[in-house]
């Protein structure tokens, strides 16, 4: 196995490009670890992205904000104008693992690794999130909800590195949430979770809404059929209900030992109503 | 066997070593440099015995490469006494009795340290949601937990 820190982003793609046997990109490295530990991956060729310029900043830029690939989540909890603008993101990303594991693990790793049950992904996908992928064809940004195609699967090509998250500028009366279900009160994998981002109009009434759910499917959904019925409504319990029972339809999750189609199917609703209460408050829109 | 060659500094100390590239940090501080403090519990990152901290950072050194130490720098466990004078954690884990067979011990007082450093006055419950990440199967925490707020009275009198 080779171990090798690449400078530049242009090193990294033509190493990852021309590797002939596995390779694997290392950031934080809380999930590659635990499968070369396991025995699930025996990479030939490591590449440690954390020297690349830029990739352990966030910047705020006249679009939004840029989260390089390298970042641990425990920087993104500590960002303050991160927080104030995308709370539910933030909240998302802080409860992945232990405070040790919040010190390594990153979202863009977090989507990479393509658990349906990633608790980062419901809040990026509800935010519109985009990422910046450089391959050796150049660069392109996508829709973050593009990159998981199923568990432990991505659309990404050989050669190709996440190099950046972008989060887009916020409008006036914005606000996003994410919650999870877990037996325990931490350091717990969700059983099924939801994410929520919306915009509100001076007089309360949602302008714009994207619902995610997490852990119901092989990959996190993105259910527009419920942001519809948010649009044009101030949350009555009405559209509320409607709301949960759309995102109990949208479902189609796995019975396991941590839960059973069943359970996950009525909690995604119950969640869903929570957290859109929640973004609906923070968007100040009570 | 040809190695990785890295330089890096731990509790102050220039260290220098050769690993393998899949050779975690904890494998490297136990093993190679005779830092034993630092636990193997999982290996896995779930139990935090092997809690480090690697540029003011809280991890767990499982889940770290030896490889990617190059001109960080490291603290363990080793390097929170001074010489014979215990960091207040220590000495408020002795009097709590706040450990039992001890494994896990290095790992909460470097978890401790951590949280006392950005925290200097937590809560119950933000010790304990804090010190998540690290395992006990003896003490039922609540030892543990006394300890660390008695620690941080004392430090901040300090």
């Amino acid at each position: 196995m080779r171990y090798i820190r690449p400078q530049s982003m242009e090193d990294a793609v033509g190493l990852l490009a021309g590797a002939a046997g596995p390779a694997a990109i290392l950031a934080g490295g809380s999930d590659l670890l635990v499968r070369m530990k396991g025995g699930f991956v025996e990479p030939e060729l490591i590449v440690d992205i954390k020297a690349i310029a830029g990739l352990s900043d966030i910047t705020e830029t006249a679009d939004g904000f840029r989260i390089g690939a390298a970042v641990p989540c425990a920087v993104l909890g500590e960002n303050a104008a991160l927080k104030k603008a995308w709370p539910g993101v933030v909240e998302a990303a802080k409860l992945i693992g232990s405070k040790q594991v919040q010190g390594r693990c990153t979202i863009v790793g977090n989507l990479c690794n393509a658990s349906p049950a990633a608790d980062s992904v419901p809040a990026l996908v509800a935010a519109g999130a985009k990422a910046v992928v450089a391959g050796p064809g150049g660069k392109r940004t996508i829709a973050v909800e593009s990159v998981p195609t199923g568990p432990g699967k991505t659309s990404l090509a050989k050669g190709e590195i996440i190099e950046a998250i972008l989060l887009d500028k916020r409008p006036p009366h914005a606000g996003d949430a994410y919650q999870r279900f877990i037996p325990r009160t931490e350091m717990d994998i969700a059983v099924v979770s939801a994410g929520v981002n919306l915009t509100v109009g001076d007089n309360g009434v949602v302008k714009a809404a994207r619902v995610a759910v997490g852990a119901a499917a092989p990959t996190v959904l993105l259910v527009e059929e419920a942001a519809q019925v948010l649009i044009g409504s101030k949350l009555d319990e009405a559209t509320l209900e409607r709301l949960a029972k759309i995102c109990s339809g949208a479902c189609r999750p796995i019975d396991d030992k941590r839960g059973t189609i069943e359970f996950r199917r009525k909690v995604a609703g119950v969640l869903a109503k929570r957290v859109a209460a929640i973004a609906y408050e923070r968007a100040g829109g009570k | 066997m040809a190695g990785v060659a890295v330089s890096t500094t731990i509790n102050g100390d220039h260290v220098e070593y050769l690993c393998q590239p899949d050779e975690t940090l904890l494998e490297v501080l136990r093993d190679r440099l005779g830092l034993t403090g630092a636990k193997e519990g999982c290996g896995t990152g779930d139990c935090g015995a092997c809690s480090v901290i690697v540029d003011d950072r809280l991890v767990c050194s499982c889940l770290v490469l030896g490889a990617e130490a190059e001109g960080r720098q490291i603290e363990t466990i080793e390097g929170m006494a001074h010489g014979d004078q215990l960091h207040p954690l220590q000495q408020k884990f002795l009097e709590h009795a706040a450990l039992q067979c001890g494994i896990c011990t290095p790992g909460f007082l470097i978890a401790a340290k951590d949280l006392l450093a950005k925290n200097p006055d937590p809560t119950e419950e933000e010790i304990r949601f804090g010190l998540a990440g690290n395992l006990c199967r003896c003490t039922g925490y609540d030892k543990i937990v006394r300890a660390v707020q008695d620690a941080a009275n004392v430090m901040k009198g300090a």
